[in-house]
C-alpha cells in the first residue's frame, strides 16, 4: 500500500508543474544555498528519497560514502573544523540514526557546528516499532543543540535553515533533522530557500557590556603577573588576529587548551605552552602564582583545572565567553566579559597599556628549561632504546615544519601529538578534546583533508583507537582522498596503562591489545605503507609517507612502556604536577 | 553568602516557544545533575503562543543558578527567573474523594468547608469530592484531617506562582522579536541582582 503511495507521488511528479518540488529536492537545494558542497552519508530504506534526489545533484554535492555513521560524524567534525564551515551528514532511521550519537556528543562537547539529516519512518508509522524506527529525537536531544522532527515536505526549508543558523552562531554545535519518509516523498508549491538570519528565543551573542570591558582592561592594566589561557573560542570566533594584537600590547603570556592550539603560532614568544593534565610545566604552576588571569574562549574543563578548590585561588579572573553558561560555572569569575571575542578582545585591547612582562615571562622560559632536562629532552632526543612518540613528533614537525594539519586519536599519542606538534597555522590541530573519542582520528582526518584539500594532513592513530574505526580505510580508498596514517604502536591501551601502572600497582587489566598487520591492511585497501621500528629509519619513512602520492599508512613501533609527563594526577592541584 | 550554600525551594519561571520535545530538554537538565523536581506546571502565559513553566525545585541558590543558564541556553528559551518562595505567589490546588456516608455521620461539613477553605465539587450518595487550594501546608493539612474518614482519593496539582515583582512578558516578548534587542533581553538576568526581578 505504501509503495503504491510512493509510486504515484512519483509519476504524479512528471506532470506536475516545476514549482513543485519534493521534500527531498527541497533539502538539497536548501544545502547548497547555505554554500554546502561536501556530504558525508551512508543511504538506507528511510532516506532513500533523498539519495534518489542526490542522484541529480552530486555535481553540486559531493557525497562521501563512509563505512559507519559515526565515521561520518567524525568527517563532518573534522571538515568543519578545518575548513571552519559546517560539517552536513546524511544518516538512515535507526541504526543508522543512532551511529551518529558518539560524533553528536563528541561535536556537543567541543562545539562543532554540524548538521545531520536523518532519514525517519513514514509519519504515519511513528510509534509503531515499525521497521528501523528508533526515537531518535528523544535520544539525541541531550547530545545536540537543536534537533526537530519533520514530518510534512512544508516545514523542510525552514527546519534547515533555523538548523544552520542554530548550528553555526553563538557557541556552535550540532544539530539534527529528522525527516519521516512521507516529507521526502511529498511534493509541494515551494517558495525560494531563505536563510534564518533571526530565531526570537535565541541569543546567540549576549550584549557586550562596556563597563565589564573598562574593569577588565583596568585589572590587566594593573596586573603585575597576567597569564591568558586561551581555548577553541579564539579559533571559532576567527579572532586569531585580534587575540594575536591583545596578547602583544600588553605583553600577556598566553597558554593554550588542546582545543586553541594553534590560535597563535607555536613558536610565538608569548605562547608559553599547553595547559592541562599533560600541558607543560610552567602555565601548570603559574596558574597558581598569576596575580590576573585572563580566560579566552575556553570553559575550564576539570583535564584543565585539575582541582578546583585549588585552582587559581590568589588570581582576579576574567572570563571572556559567548555562553553565559559558562561564565562561574567552574571558576568564579571577577570580571565576566559576554560576547563574541572577535568583537571584545579589540575593545579591550584598545584600552591596554602597551607593556611587556619580561621578567614574569621569563619565569615561564625557566621552568621550560626545567622541563626540557628533565622530561621532553629525552622524550624527543632519546639517545638509545625504542622509538619514543615524542622523538616521532619532533621528527615529523622537521619535515612539515609546523604546516600541516595533525589531527589525533585520543590516548596517549594524541597528549603526545598535542605537546610536541608545531602549529604555525589556526585550525590545525584537530583533535577530540572533551569527549576524548577513541576512533576519532581516521575519520577526522578524513574529513579534515576534504576541508583543507591544499594542506597536507597527518592522522597520528594509537594501535588501539585504530582499530575502533579502521573500517574508513574504504571511505579513503573509494574517496581517493589523500590522508597520510602514523599509527604510533606500543601494543598497548598506553593511557590506562599508564594510569595502572601509576595508581593501581601494575596491575595491567585487559590493557594489552593485538593488533593486525597494519600495512597488510591497508595494502588490501590499496593504501602503500610499511612498519618500522628503528631510529635510523625514522627520518626516511616519514619523508617516503609525506612525499608519497596518495594516502599512505607508517606504523611506528615505539616504546611499550612509556608514560606521558609532566602530569597533573586527578584529584591535584596544577602546582602539584610532576616532571616524572 | 550563607544563602547559597543552604538548601531551600526555588521557583522557576521559564517561558518558552510552544514546541514539542522541549518539556524533554528542560528535564534532562535536571535528571542529568541528578535534581528531583518537586513540581512541574506547563501552562499558557499572559502572552499567547508563549507557554510558561513553573518548576519546583529544593536545592541551594548555587545549583539552581546554574541550571537556570542551561535551560535558558536551550533554543527555544525566551527567558528563565527563580525565586525563593518568599518572592512569588503561589498555589496547589487538591481534590480529595471522601465516602459521604461517612463524612456525613462524622463530621460538621459546614466547619470543614470553612477551617478549611475547601469546596465541594461532587456529591454523591456513596462518595463526595472535595477541592482545596492553598499552599501545601494547607493542602496537606486536610488531608491529615480526613485520613481517619476513609480518605479514598487524594491528588494534587503541581504548584503555579505569579512573581511579585513582575511587570509580565508582553514588554519582553516585543524586545526578543527585534533582530537587535534592547539590553535587557540580551543581558544576563544574575548581574543587577539588587534590582527587581523583570528589569534584570
Amino acid at each position: 500500500m505504501l509503495q503504491k503511495d510512493a509510486l504515484l507521488t512519483r509519476t504524479e511528479e512528471t506532470v506536475i508543474t516545476t514549482e513543485q518540488l519534493s521534500g527531498s529536492e527541497i533539502l538539497l537545494k536548501g544545502l547548497i544555498a547555505e554554500g554546502v558542497d561536501t556530504i558525508f552519508g551512508y543511504p538506507g530504506g528511510a532516506i532513500m528519497p533523498i539519495y534518489d534526489a542526490l542522484y541529480d545533484y552530486h555535481d553540486q554535492l559531493k557525497h562521501i560514502l563512509v563505512r559507519h555513521e559515526q565515521g561520518a560524524t567524525h568527517a563532518a567534525q573534522g571538515y568543519a573544523r578545518t575548513s571552519g564551515k559546517v560539517g552536513v551528514v546524511f544518516a538512515t532511521s535507526g541504526p543508522g540514526a543512532t551511529n551518529l550519537i558518539t560524533g553528536l556528543a563528541d561535536a556537543q562537547i567541543d562545539s562543532t557546528p554540524m548538521v545531520c539529516i536523518t532519514g525517519q519512518v513514514y509519519a504515519h508509522l511513528l510509534g509503531t516499532d515499525a521497521f528501523q524506527e528508533t526515537d531518535v529525537i528523544n535520544i539525541t536531544t541531550p547530545v545536540t543543540k537543536w534537533n526537530y522532527q519533520v514530518t510534512d515536505a512544508s516545514e523542510i526549508a525552514e527546519a534547515l535553515a533555523k538548523g544552520f543558523h542554530i548550528a553555526k552562531t553563538g557557541r556552535p554545535g550540532p544539530v539534527l533533522i529528522d525527516i519521516t519518509k512521507n516529507a521526502q516523498l511529498q511534493l509541494i508549491e515551494t517558495a525560494a530557500y531563505e536563510k534564518c538570519k533571526h530565531i526570537r528565543s535565541y541569543r546567540p551573542t549576549p550584549i557586550i557590556r562596556t563597563q565589564f570591558i573598562e574593569q577588565a582592561a583596568a585589572l590587566i592594566n594593573q596586573a603585575q603577573k597576567p597569564f591568558v589561557l586561551f581555548g577553541q573560542g579564539v579559533l571559532l570566533g576567527h579572532a586569531e588576529q585580534e587575540f594575536k594584537a591583545f596578547v602583544e600590547k600588553a605583553g600577556l603570556p598566553a597558554a593554550w587548551t588542546i582545543m586553541g592550539a594553534g590560535a597563535i603560532p607555536t613558536d610565538h614568544p608569548l605562547n608559553v605552552g599547553m595547559l592541562g593534565m599533560h600541558g607543560n610545566y610552567g602555565p601548570n604552576v603559574m596558574t597558581n602564582e598569576c596575580d590576573v588571569l585572563i580566560a579566552v574562549g575556553m570553559r575550564f574543563d576539570d583535564r584543565v583545572t585539575g582541582r578546583l578548590d585549588k585552582y587559581a585561588k590568589q588570581a582576579k579572573v576574567i572570563h571572556l565567553d559567548i555562553d553565559p553558561a559558562e561564565i562561574d560555572k567552574n571558576v568564579k569569575t571577577t570580571v565576566p566579559v559576554w560576547g563574541d571575542c572577535k568583537e571584545t578582545l579589540p575593545m579591550i585591547t584598545a584600552l591596554l597599556e602597551q607593556k611587556s612582562h619580561d621578567a614574569w615571562l621569563q619565569r615561564f622560559r625557566d621552568f621550560d628549561q626545567e622541563e626540557m632536562s628533565q622530561c621532553i629532552d629525552a622524550e624527543i632526543h632519546p639517545k638509545e632504546g625504542q622509538l619514543t612518540m615524542g622523538e616521532v613528533i619532533n621528527q615529523l614537525n622537521q619535515l612539515t615544519n609546523g604546516d600541516a594539519i595533525i589531527v589525533t586519536d585520543v590516548g596517549q599519542h594524541q597528549m603526545v601529538a598535542c605537546r610536541y606538534a608545531k602549529f604555525n597555522h589556526t585550525r590545525s590541530n584537530i583533535t577530540s578534546g572533551g569527549l576524548g573519542t577513541m576512533g576519532f582520528g581516521l575519520p577526522a582526518a578524513i574529513g579534515a583533508k576534504f576541508g583543507a584539500p591544499n594542506k597536507t594532513v597527518v592522522a597520528v592513530i594509537g594501535d588501539g583507537g585504530f582499530q575502533m574505526t579502521l573500517q574508513e580505510l574504504g571511505t579513503i580508498m573509494q574517496s581517493g582522498i589523500e590522508v597520510k596514517i602514523m599509527i604510533l604502536n606500543n601494543q598497548f591501551l598506553g593511557m590506562v596503562r599508564q594510569w595502572q601502572e601509576l595508581f593501581n600497582d601494575r596491575r595491567y587489566s585487559f590493557v594489552d591489545i593485538t593488533s593486525p598487520d597494519f600495512v597488510a591492511l591497508a595494502k588490501s585497501y590499496s593504501i602503500e605503507g610499511q612498519r618500522i621500528s628503528e631510529r635510523s629509519d625514522l627520518k626516511g619513512a616519514l619523508k617516503t609517507m609525506l612525499d608519497h602520492k596518495g594516502s599512505y599508512l607508517l606504523e611506528v613501533m615505539v616504546t611499550k612502556e612509556n608514560n606521558v609527563f609532566p602530569m597533573v594526577p586527578q584529584g591535584c592541584s596544577v602546582s602539584e604536577i610532576r616532571l616524572k | 553568602m550563607e544563602s547559597k550554600i543552604e538548601k531551600k525551594e526555588f521557583n522557576i519561571t521559564v517561558y518558552t516557544e510552544n514546541q514539542i520535545g522541549l518539556l524533554n530538554r528542560i528535564a534532562i537538565i535536571f535528571s542529568r545533575r541528578k535534581l528531583n523536581i518537586i513540581s512541574l506546571n506547563t501552562s499558557p502565559s499572559e502572552v499567547e503562543s508563549i507557554h510558561r513553566f513553573n518548576i519546583v525545585i529544593h536545592e541551594t541558590e548555587e545549583v539552581v543558578k546554574k541550571v537556570a543558564r542551561q535551560i535558558e541556553k536551550q533554543v527555544e528559551v525566551l527567558k528563565v527567573y527563580f525565586n525563593t518562595n518568599e518572592e512569588i505567589i503561589w498555589q496547589e490546588l487538591a481534590l480529595y474523594k471522601v465516602p459521604t456516608d461517612v463524612i456525613t455521620e462524622h463530621v460538621s461539613v459546614e466547619r470543614l468547608l470553612r477551617a478549611y477553605g475547601a469546596r465541594a465539587v461532587v456529591i454523591r450518595k456513596d462518595y463526595t469530592v472535595f477541592e482545596a487550594t492553598g499552599h501545601r501546608e494547607e493542602t496537606e493539612a486536610l488531608v491529615d484531617f480526613l485520613q481517619p474518614y476513609g480518605l479514598i482519593e487524594f491528588v494534587r496539582s503541581a504548584r503555579v506562582a505569579i512573581i511579585k515583582a513582575s511587570d509580565g512578558f508582553h514588554a519582553k516578548l516585543r524586545e526578543f522579536e527585534r533582530l537587535e534587542p534592547g539590553e535587557q533581553v540580551a543581558e544576563n538576568e544574575y548581574l543587577n541582582k539588587g534590582q527587581k526581578v523583570f528589569t534584570m
